[in-house]
């Protein structure tokens, strides 16, 4: 029933002769959250998975319960696909005020699809390629009136399938799978509107007919199959390989489902989730877990994080493992809880009371909030210290594909070690790393340790001793610095030396090195360095810094009231470099690359690559 | 520092002795209550006779929540008020542990409250031993969520204005499984209580009125008997078919617990309230695990996430 792969085969009778060859495209699906349009992302983005393109998302939820208007952006295409674009190059757009709202996103040349039977664009305007097609209408006509309009979003998704010569079987089979499940009418349906999606620009579309380059196979590498999924799932099946079996939380935008996968996948882990009455619970519940011998994981977003700060201090006093995840959103306060942000580096690293050194790490993207996720919980392990794993909104959200992880080899075994602890057994040991008892464990002396967060000796017994408080705070800080001397570099890319180094963490990964690619093409010398490890720092950072005539840190949080953003500030400190400046901002989006590409150019006072930026890049589907 | 071992370790098996149960000498003032609630606690653990390595003492902040360090066994000192979440972390991560939480009114009453209230609804198998002295003792005598009304505190020098606490209520109405009332100058009443709230099934609460001779003199007194007090015991139902018995407690009766919780100054002592019936939060875990790995017919931890994996392609 499904049209088949290739216009020649749909029986002649159809569009232009040969789709033109674009490397990638970014589509802005606007509607309103009840459409369905993030399926149409899934749909897309799982496809890509199953393909030989890559693919990264970008979405804004409502920050209203139900109904508004809502966005799915999907860049699709060959080779690395590192950020969801600055701007689109083709807007689907489903009501008056959904174009309203994102023509201005849409790129010069690029093409205009809206729904004829709710949209009127401005008349005059030629900017783009402008499609009227009655979505609403073509869908009904398809699936029959019973529906009403529910299947726009599948009738969009066959359009877009012919448009771009995407695999159909693959897209179908997808259909077939997310549909299956329930009732048969539903698929059939979900396949009827598809179709007619398919079929629609063949009789009414000549010349919008584009297939993505064929991919290097030099390059596409592991041999691994690809699997699609967003930044939350990635650290909730991190810790699952991690052999986490236990965490605590209370919901909060964007970590609650990191809560809610593991309250559903945990017990078939033999595991325990526990929603607590409050955050402070949440942290608490969680390092008694630990304290068991069962590394457990807490988490929550930037107001919840500052809940859990007393906890987190004792977890360093009581040299206590456990691993905290925070989701950063728009703050201060509840802020701009559905938006993304940077802001809480500092309250990471530094939010809690008293002299509490710790570890903050930061994922680059989907795939590293898996391999970062597993990390932190080894660290914990190894260090018996608190780990913060620092995300944020727009990574919890965002759907990108990746190999497919070596599950085999990364598993960890669960379970606390409980075999017995000789008599010389200390839990706070001056010369050697903490490793406690868990409860259930004997101990061969008969004399059983206390954990504390009072200053303590050897044994865990109350000291008011300044001289052991001095060794004890020593012995904390100095297994932190044994940790960062064990940190890999991190990844530098671009020139050795030069004017400018552009240095970000976090989920600025991938536009920051868009932005280098763009800047080197102007012919100034720079380089990105990317840092995960934002806390113990690795070592050797200051040649590399010291090779730049610029170090620009661009980051997601406010220039503060020195001029700098809170990475800087600590790099500053750290490095006592004046080369050392800040790109900041504050809009609750994550960076174009051109704002990058400008944060540099104005450091440099470079003119022509300001220029650079000011140029309109047309669209890929501009016609010719 | 203090060096390791002076004396041979018992061997594994031996009883638990309270000389080996002793550990830090207690750090409270001479007179306090607490003294014997830490001696009646020796002789709990000396009848219920729990491997050595199975027992959990957690406490809070506070005089009373210094306890785990004057007794010989895993433990550990925590932040203001959230004992109960940490202990709760503890039962349901290591099923086969006796957990026991000692704290005062601060701790379990004010910081602490709202923890009280949902350790008590999930029925967490944990016991609680709160020592109420009605005020706050280790900062120095300010006004407590159970100080009563006109008490003379650094926090009210012209007298507590606000309402206190009702603990017996309290409890009984987050839903505490086993609450139970005691006295410090009661030692063996008190270790009937903390031995029955051990042997409970559940969420066991033991309220003691503990004396803090510093700056809470007397607080307690109207239950002495040689300072002029009454002692009334609860009279608790013996299901003996004798026509007296129908007068008596049930402690199953919720309803006839409140009316206990509502009596005068100083109330009852006893046992208030016991459900045998309401399953705990460890046993539905384990549960919801058994269900589920019905399901999933045991796969292991590495086929489970493969296929997980694999739904993502």
């Amino acid at each position: 029933m499904v049209s088949p792969n290739t216009p020649e085969a749909s029986g002649g009778a159809s569009a232009s002769a040969a789709p033109r060859s674009i490397k990638d495209v970014v589509i802005r699906l606007a509607g309103n959250s009840q459409d369905g349009i993030q399926a149409i992302g899934g749909f897309l983005a799982r496809l890509a998975g199953r393909s030989d393109q890559d693919v990264m998302t970008y979405m804004t939820i409502p920050s209203t319960i139900s109904g508004g208007p809502s966005i799915f952006q999907v860049r699709m295409g060959t080779g690395d696909i590192l950020s969801a674009g600055d701007r689109a190059d083709m807007l689907v757009a489903f009501y008056q005020h959904s174009y309203d709202a994102h023509i201005g996103s849409l790129r010069p040349g690029g093409v205009l699809l809206y729904d004829a039977d709710h949209v009127k664009p401005v008349e005059g305007d030629n900017r783009f390629t402008n499609v009227a097609c009655p979505i609403t209408t073509g869908t009904i006509e398809a699936v029959g009136g019973t529906a009403k309009d529910k299947g726009k979003n599948i009738y969009v998704l066959g359009l877009i399938a012919r448009i771009f010569d995407l695999e159909v079987a693959k897209l179908t089979q997808l259909i077939r799978e997310r549909f299956g499940g329930k009732n048969e009418d539903i698929v059939r349906n979900a396949l009827l509107a598809f179709d007619a999606g398919y079929a629609w620009p063949q009789n009414n579309l000549r010349d919008l007919f584009y297939r993505f380059e064929a991919i290097d196979r030099a390059t596409a590498v592991s041999g691994r199959p690809q699997v699609t999924l967003d930044g939350n799932s990635a650290i909730a099946y991190g810790f699952l390989a991690a052999g986490v079996r236990h965490g605590a939380g209370y919901p909060i935008t964007p970590w609650s489902s990191i809560m809610e996968t593991l309250r559903t996948e945990l017990p078939k882990y033999g595991g325990v989730f526990v929603q607590c009455e409050d955050e402070i619970a949440s942290i608490s519940t969680a390092l008694g877990f630990s304290y068991t011998g069962n590394v457990a994981i807490t988490g929550s977003a930037g107001p919840g994080l500052s809940l859990k700060m007393e906890a987190l201090s004792w977890a360093t006093m009581a040299e206590m493992p456990i691993v905290v995840v925070n989701v950063q959103r728009g703050g201060p306060s509840t802020g701009m809880p559905t938006n993304v942000e940077q802001s809480d580096l500092m309250q990471a690293i530094y939010g809690s009371h008293g002299d509490t050194p710790r570890v903050v790490l930061a994922p680059k993207n989907v795939e590293d909030c898996f391999y970062l996720a597993i990390e932190a919980v080894r660290i914990a392990r190894a260090y018996s210290t608190p780990v913060l794993l620092l995300t944020d909104q727009a990574l919890s959200s965002r759907i990108e594909a990746f190999d497919e992880p070596d599950l085999k080899a990364l598993m960890v075994p669960p379970g606390p070690d409980r075999t017995e602890r000789p008599a010389d057994f200390k839990p706070y040991p001056l010369d050697r790393q903490t490793r406690h008892a868990p409860a259930g464990t004997r101990i061969a002396s008969g004399k059983y340790p206390v954990v504390t967060g009072l200053e303590h000796d050897e044994f865990g017994h109350p000291t008011g001793s300044p001289k052991l408080h001095a060794q004890m705070n020593a012995k904390r800080r100095e297994k932190i610095k044994a940790l960062a001397a064990t940190l890999p570099a991190p990844e530098l890319s671009g020139d050795a030396s030069g004017e400018a180094l552009i240095v970000t963490w976090g989920s600025n990964y991938g536009p920051a090195r868009e932005a280098l690619e763009r800047i080197r093409a102007a012919g100034v010398s720079a380089a990105h360095l990317h840092i995960r490890h934002v806390h113990p720092l690795p070592h050797g950072l200051e040649e590399v810094l010291a090779r730049y005539r610029k170090v620009v840190v661009a980051e997601l949080n406010d220039e503060g009231v020195y001029g700098f953003g809170q990475f800087a500030t600590l790099l500053r400190a750290r490095y006592a470099l004046p080369s050392i400046v800040s790109t900041c901002k504050t809009d609750g989006l994550t960076f174009k690359v051109s704002e990058l590409v400008a944060g540099v150019a104005r450091h440099l006072g470079n003119a022509t690559l300001e220029g650079l930026v000011s140029q309109a890049r047309p669209s890929p589907l501009a016609s010719r | 520092m203090s060096t390791a071992v002076a004396t041979p370790p018992p061997p594994a098996g031996a009883p638990l002795t309270k000389k080996v149960l002793t550990a830090d000498h207690p750090t409270w003032c001479p007179g306090c209550g607490d003294f014997a609630v830490l001696a009646s606690f020796y002789r709990v653990l000396e009848k219920l006779q729990y491997p050595h390595e199975k027992i959990v003492t957690f406490a809070g902040i506070g005089c009373s929540s210094r306890f785990p360090y004057f007794v010989n066994t895993h433990g550990g000192h925590f932040i203001h008020g959230r004992a109960l979440p940490f202990a709760a972390g503890i039962s349901l991560g290591g099923d086969d542990l006796h957990v026991f939480v000692f704290g005062g009114d601060g701790d379990g009453f004010s910081i602490g409250g709202n923890h009280l209230t949902h350790t008590a609804r999930k029925n967490v198998r944990i016991t609680y031993v709160i020592m109420d002295n009605s005020v706050y003792g280790l900062t120095k005598k300010q006004t407590s969520p159970t100080s009563p009304i006109g008490f003379k505190s650094k926090t009210d020098p012209w007298g507590a204005l606000d309402q206190p606490i009702n603990p017996m209520r309290t409890l009984l109405n987050s839903g505490a499984t086993f609450v139970a009332r005691s006295h410090a100058t009661q030692v063996n009443h008190m270790t009937e209580m903390m031995l029955r709230a051990a042997r409970h099934d559940g969420f066991s609460v033991v309220e003691i009125l503990s004396e803090c001779v510093e700056f809470f003199e007397g607080a307690f007194d109207a239950a002495i008997p040689r300072k002029g007090g009454h002692w009334v015991l609860i009279d608790e139902k013996k299901n003996d078919g004798s026509p007296e018995d129908a007068a008596r407690h049930d402690v199953s009766d919720e309803l006839a617990a409140f009316q206990l919780a509502g009596q005068a100054w100083p109330g009852k002592f006893g046992v208030f309230y016991e459900n045998k019936t309401r399953r705990t939060k460890n046993a539905l875990e384990a549960e919801l695990i058994a269900k589920t790995r019905e399901k999933t017919k045991g796969a292991t931890d590495l086929a489970l996430l493969q296929a997980t994996f694999a739904k993502l392609r």
